[in-house]
């Protein structure tokens, strides 16, 4: 997932469970029954579940800009030199 | 959010967190319940009333209990607890309450009930006071709901007296 990807499905997931919580109290208590309350929740956490936490696609419509492999070549990462100045300093 | 753990984990979290709301929602909508439970006890005969070995007295009694507890019932009920309780006042104590009967009430329709029993607990006092003692049949109830706060309330019924003397 790309950055707008983890803001969106942090969003979704956070309304979808509040809008099943909403509907199964609703529901509940108008039904008079407990037991629908929870089936519907349930339900909602499930679903909610299968939209935001696979990788879907469209979670991936800004994709980052990673440098390719051919564009790292030419730039060669910075050596690590040990150099004798170093040694003589740490006496 | 860049991981499928770190995603489900955030997704449980936040519904388990619902979820415990939703429950204190549920049990506070039990307060707006409008309640009207009724019930009447005869006492049909004092089977015997005698002073034991060891000097307390006792009573057995035969009852007769209608009650009407359906509208205790709510959507977060889970099941209702009541019993009766005999009330009097000794010079030892200011108040006494012996538990004669109790059952559970697990669903609405069992909640408007007529019983002729004989007291399932034994009736006996912490002491000899009981001759011609006046007392109060007390029916209580729990309201035990799924989730939540617990509700209990009383109805008193007076006007009892024990015999003046042992039989």
């Amino acid at each position: 997932m790309d950055w707008q990807g983890q803001k969106l499905a942090e969003q979704l997931m956070q309304i979808l469970l509040l809008i099943a919580a909403v509907v199964a109290f609703v529901v509940g208590y108008t039904t008079a029954s407990f037991r629908t309350m929870m089936l519907i929740y349930a339900g909602g956490v499930g679903v909610t579940t299968l939209i935001t936490v696979p990788n879907w696609p469209f979670f991936n419509r800004h994709p980052l800009k990673w440098l390719e492999p051919s564009e790292a070549e030419k730039h060669p990462k910075p050596e690590v030199v040990v150099s004798s100045k170093k040694k003589s300093s740490k006496k | 959010m860049h991981s499928f753990g770190y995603r489900g984990n955030a997704l449980l979290t936040f519904a388990v967190t619902i979820l415990a709301f939703m429950c204190a929602i549920a049990s506070f909508s039990d307060n707006f319940s409008n309640q009207t439970p009724s019930a009447q006890i005869q006492i049909l005969n004092i089977n015997w009333f005698q002073k034991q070995p060891h000097g307390n007295d006792e009573v057995s009694l035969t009852l007769n209990i209608t009650a009407d507890l359906q509208s205790l019932f709510t959507w977060n009920t889970k099941q209702v607890f009541a019993f009766v309780a005999a009330e009097y006042k000794t010079s030892k104590n200011s108040l006494n309450q012996v538990s004669l009967w109790d059952a559970i009430i697990p669903e609405k329709e069992h909640a408007k009930f007529w019983i002729q029993i004989s007291n399932k607990y034994r009736f006996i006092d912490q002491g000899y006071n009981l001759r011609g003692k006046d007392f109060n049949l007390t029916l209580h109830w729990h309201v035990m709901p799924k989730t939540g706060k617990m509700f209990a309330d009383k109805i008193v019924m007076s006007g009892y007296r024990l015999p003046d003397a042992y039989r």
